[in-house]
Formats: structure tokens, sequence, C-alpha cells
């Protein structure tokens, strides 16, 4: 990203409000929405900063309202998002569908919380890992980003502004309510970005931004270059469907960004995204030995439980694993060159989520020649490092117990 | 090709897929006439819903977004607040702004906001072939009422009027000159405008809401059965743009508030009292 310079701050921010400020520094002058908890303090945000900005801002009837006044905003020249959770980005789906076929950039926050339906308004899943690849009816490929701290709650928010210009789509921003609601200290920027809207090649669709005296026809049904309807003809609208695929799925290595740590000579990885990714990342520093901090309270819990007469309380030495870590950034498209890339030396990968076991499917159809395991967690609890750990020992077979107080 | 139908329309776009006798190619024509009275084309963005009458912008020049069923309105609405110095104009229809947009028309009359929104009332879902809409008359037989539509008609000159809509008018087919006036008026109007145009659908609708197949008939229909409503007039119901005590539609201009604050006029206004600088 070569971000145009400006001075570099320090503040400790929510996750939602790091968004709101990527959003901003990214050039978003239009934000619609309607309150839906965990993503509210988006829009509580975005209602005093985006007029501040020269921008405009709408608090709408419905979720479904905001996802189409955003497209509307982006016809009229103004990068645009709106925020959202569950029940709200379930309404948005059509409006998802509209901007993919008519390619309006776009971004979508989806601070997931736990469902089915209502489901639980105050604590965080990744259940919604195919709803933001496969959310709207018909064939369409999408660009989806998982940040996994309140820094990259910020930088992805810009690369999601930068994507959707680039391959002219819309961007969700599959966040959740742990990385929504933690407090970090980040580092952001002053002033903004100047994310071009440049005309695109791979693209079938009227691209000018509305009026410059171009002319343009927006339509949702499929069409030709101009606009015009060929939902009616076969074969054009055949052609139509693979260009419209082929322009994301042409181009997965410019699109895919996965992070690794401890891969060198691992024999175990963790794949994971989203705030997942944050525990997992505890995992590996656990077992490689590297001090954390942030991993001392785990050990405290123990020692209570040894105060509070629990006889045998043990901890085990995970020292032995050769763990490593691969984050996903760009969950959709599925970044499948990388990851086998990246997964070349080991034979087992395990696959924590926030859901019923999803995306590990994924990792095992790209993955075949390897055990990956899936480490489902439902509730709204993220998996602790210690759990991690101890699943890669019951898959690894290897149960090397020692006694704390004995 | 007249001088007009140049200026406006996209030639590689003809033919309509308007039915022969559909009421769409006058309401067309009108809001071109409107646009050309106030010579502001290069200023006029158009969005529809989905929808026979939505197909009407579509084959003008201008810029159009031709959105989902329902939404017209609401993405007009970003379109707007993104260009507030443009004039968007919507058209939609009966089912497509009262039934699945409902939500949308209620609070886009609330907030007075500046779109020009032409609603295409023919009493049916046209485009699906013909069931039961929220304007259709109690006991029309439609594919989904063949034992005659048990709701009654929604009124929504009357629903707007009752919420922030500060131009609302009704006409019919069988008048294009005063529909070419009026969407001119709610063009040149700074607020939420709203034009009912009362249409025939001859092919899905003909015989059932209007017991007539000839288009030429249904819109003679139309004359006998409305009435022209003078604002100050007495309303022999009490209820503007209620049926009068012959049971005969009321057409005309209903409300026309020209001092009514505007919704991004009072954003504008709350913003500087907050000392927020533009």
């Amino acid at each position: 990203m070569a971000a145009k310079p400006g001075k570099l701050n320090e503040v400790v921010l929510q996750g939602n409000e790091a968004c709101t400020k990527g959003a901003l520094y990214a050039g978003c002058r239009f934000f619609a929405g309607y309150p839906i908890t965990p993503s509210t303090e988006i829009i509580e945000m975005m209602s005093g900063e985006m007029q501040k900005a020269g921008g405009a801002f709408i608090q709408m009837e419905d979720e479904i309202g905001s996802a189409c006044a955003i497209i509307g905003a982006r016809w009229g020249g103004n990068k645009a998002m709106t925020a959202t959770s569950g029940p709200g980005y379930t309404l948005m789906q059509e409006a998802i569908g509209f901007a993919a076929v008519t390619e309006t950039p776009i971004v979508i926050v989806n601070v997931q919380r736990g469902g089915p339906s209502t489901g639980q308004p105050t604590l965080s899943s990744q259940q919604d890992i195919y709803q933001a690849r496969y959310g709207s009816h018909g064939d369409y490929e999408i660009i989806v980003l998982a940040p996994s701290s309140v820094q990259e709650m910020y930088d992805f928010t810009i690369k999601a502004f930068e994507l959707a210009e680039q391959f002219r789509t819309p961007v969700i921003l599959l966040a959740d309510e742990v990385v929504g609601h933690m407090r970090e200290k980040i580092t952001i920027r002053d002033g903004g970005k100047e994310i071009k809207s440049e005309k695109q090649k791979y693209v079938v669709s009227p691209q000018a931004d509305f009026f410059q005296g171009e002319f343009t026809t927006v339509e949702g049904q499929l069409h030709d270059e101009q606009g015009r309807r060929i939902g009616h003809m076969a074969q054009r609208s055949g052609e139509f469907i693979y260009n419209l695929n082929k322009k994301i799925t042409d181009n997965v290595d410019l699109i895919s960004d996965i992070s690794t740590y401890c891969m060198e000579d691992a024999d175990v990885a963790i794949v994971s995204y989203g705030s997942v990714a944050r525990p997992s990342l505890n995992a590996v520093k656990h077992a490689r030995g590297i001090k954390d901090d942030r991993l001392a309270p785990k050990f405290k819990i123990v020692k209570d439980l040894v105060k509070r007469g629990v006889k045998k309380t043990i901890e085990t030495d995970y020292s032995h694993l050769k763990v490593g870590l691969v984050k996903i950034n760009t969950v959709w498209p599925f970044p499948e060159k990388l990851l086998k890339q990246v997964t070349q030396r080991v034979d087992t990968v395990i696959v924590p989520e926030m859901n019923v076991g999803k995306y590990s499917r994924e990792v095992e159809r790209v993955l075949k020649d390897k055990r990956v395991i899936s480490m489902s967690k439902c509730g709204g609890e993220i998996h602790t490092p210690i759990e991690i750990l101890d699943k890669i020992l019951e898959v690894t077979g290897i149960d090397e117990e020692v006694n704390l107080d004995e | 090709m007249n001088k007009l139908y140049e200026k406006y329309i996209k030639k590689e776009s003809l033919p309509t897929l308007f039915c022969p006798g559909c009421g769409n190619g006058i309401i067309q024509i009108a809001a071109m006439e409107a646009m050309e009275k106030l010579n502001c084309k290069d200023d006029v963005a158009c969005v529809s819903g989905i929808g026979c009458s939505s197909w009407i912008p579509c084959y003008y020049k201008l810029d159009v977004i031709h959105t989902m069923h329902g939404r017209a309105i609401a993405f007009a609405e970003g379109l707007k607040l993104s260009r507030p110095d443009k004039k968007i104009m919507v058209f939609t229809g009966d089912g497509d702004c009262m039934a699945i947009g409902g939500n949308h028309l209620l609070h886009a009359a609330q907030r007075n906001i500046d779109l020009t929104v032409v609603m295409v009332n023919n009493y049916i879902y046209g485009m699906t072939g013909g069931q039961k809409s929220p304007t259709t008359p109690v006991g029309a037989k439609t594919k989904t009422s063949p034992y005659g539509c048990i709701d009654e008609p929604m009124n929504a000159c009357k629903l707007v009027m009752s919420l922030g809509a500060s131009y609302v008018a009704r006409w019919t087919t069988a008048h294009p000159i005063q529909l070419a006036k009026a969407i001119a008026e709610g063009l040149d109007h700074k607020g939420f405008s709203f034009i009912e145009v009362l249409s025939q659908c001859p092919v899905q609708a003909g015989k059932n809401v209007w017991g007539e197949k000839e288009p030429a008939k249904i819109m003679e229909k139309y004359k006998e059965s409305t009435y022209l409503y003078k604002i100050g007039s007495d309303d022999p119901t009490g209820a503007v743009a209620e049926k009068n005590a012959e049971g005969k539609i009321p057409i005309g201009l209903f409300k026309h508030e020209q001092n009514a604050k505007e919704y991004l006029e009072r954003v504008e206004e709350k913003l500087a009292q907050s000392g927020i600088a533009r």
C-alpha cells in the first residue's frame, strides 16, 4: 500500500472506532446505516465525523435501505460504506448482489455476532463466513477481508476501499464482536489517502460516475457494456456471468494476503482468520517458548485453581510441538495457491473457528494430502491458546503431562 | 423521430418492452417534456425499481439506475445526498412503491428529501402477469384474487400527504399535458414531490379492473371517473385525495408547500448551529 504520507499518531481505539477512522482516511464520504449490536459504534461515530469531513451521513429506515443508499451514493461519486451485524447483514444480501452485478465499488462491514436469527446480539462468532461469500442469490465472486486486531480494523478498512475500486466490486470487512469491541494501541495517519477510481479493463458494465455526460445506465439485469439488458439472451448472459466471475478468480494472486508465523520449521499449522487468529498466535508463541505477557493471566488461573483446593492441576508441556500459524487476511476469494505454498512442510492442519466448522471444509478441499482437523467452537467465546494446543496434542497423539505440584 | 425523442431517447435501446396500449409511453414523454420545459436535462438522473413502470427511464439519454424491487427511493436518497446540487427523479409502480418499497416511501416522504417520485398506478402487478397489488380495487378478480380482491386499496397520495411530502399531485394518462406540468413542478420544487399517475394495463388488468380491454376506452373512463380537485375548494369527503360523494377520484394538485424545509436544508442548518464548518 503506497500510503500518502501523513503524520503517524499512536492512539488507543476500539475496533469499531478504528474502522470508522480507516474509512474516513480512505476517503469514504458517505455513510448510511441502521443501529445494530455489535456494530453500532461505527454508525454512532460516523454520525458525528462524516459531515465534519465534508461527507454525508444518513440513518436509514433499515439495513436494506442502507445498502441501497450507499450504492446510489457511489454512483454520485462518493466512496461509500455501511456497517451492520447478523440480521442486518442478511437484509443487505440482495443489494450486495446488485452491487456485484452492476460492479459498484462499495464497502460493507459485518461485525459478526452469533446466529441464527436474533441469535446472540452481544457475543461473537464467525458464523457468517459462508454468507459473506455466498449470501446473495446467483453466481458472483466477492472479496472478503477478516481483521484480527484493532490495527487491522483500521488497515483492512483502507484496503477494502482500495480493492473495491480496483476490482469494481463490493468488498466485505468481516469483523466480529471481539475485534469490534476490543481496545488496543494502534497507529493511524493524519489526513487522507487518495484512492483513485480509475477505469478498469476487466469490468463488463458501464463505469462512469453520474453527471459526466456519459449517460451511464446501471442495470441490475445482466447487461452489455452500455448497460442494456441481455438477460433474455442465453449465450451473452453466460458470457457475462463468466466474465464477472473471472474478474476476481483471474486475480486471486493479486488480491490474496496471508500472514505466517513460525511456519519455516513447522510440522503442524494452525490456519485461522479474524479474531481467532489471536489465540492461535498465542498458542504458537507458547509452544515455541516465545515470551508474551498476555499469556500470564492463563497461568494465574492455574495457580488459582491450586489455591482453591483443586488437587490435581496439571500444566502440559507443549514445547516439543513445532507449531506455526497461517493467518488468512483475505478469506475470499480463497487463497488456494498461497495456502498450498506456505503449508508445504506440514502434515497436520488445525482450523479453529467460532462456528460449526465451515472454513475448514475449504481448507480440506485445497489441502487434500494433509490431515485437516476442524476445531469448532460455538457459543460466543473465543478459543483459548491452551485449548488450541491441547487439540494439537490430541490429534498428533503426543501427550506428555507434567504435574504442577507433585 | 421527433426532436424531443432525438434529444432524450437512446435509439439503440429501442424498441421499448412495453405492451401495445400501455400507459408508460405517455408518462415517458410527459417526463421528457417536463425536463425540456425546465431545460434541466444535464442536471437530472433517474432511479427506478422493478416492474413495468421502472423501465420508463431506461431508454433516456440520462444517468439511470435501474435498481431492485421496491428500493428505488433508497438508492435515490443516497444519490441525492451524494449530489445535492442535482435533481433526482424516481420512477416506480404501485406494487414497487407501496408494497415491497413501502417503508422507504414512508421515510423519504417524512424527511421531505428533495426527490421527484413518479408513481405509475396501473392497479396490478403487470410484469409478473396480473396479480393483485396494493391498489387493486375490492372485488377485482386477478390471478391471485380469483374470488375477488379482499383488501381495501391503498391511497398513496393521502399516505404521503399525511407525512412530510410537500408536493403531491395525481393525474392520469388521459391528462398528459397536466401530467407534464406536474412533473416539471415536482422537479422544480425543493422537497419530496410525489406524482401519482393513474395508468392503464390493458393486457393484464383491463377487464378485471376497468371492465374494458381497449386502452382508449380505459382512458375515456379515467376522464369520466375523475374530477378536478382545487386546493382550497370544499372537499365533500373531508379528506383530500379520497373519492367524492359521487365516487369520483380527485385529480390535480393536492399539496404544494413551498416553505416546508427540505431534508438537506435542515441538515445544513443543524450543522451550522453546531458550528461544523462545511
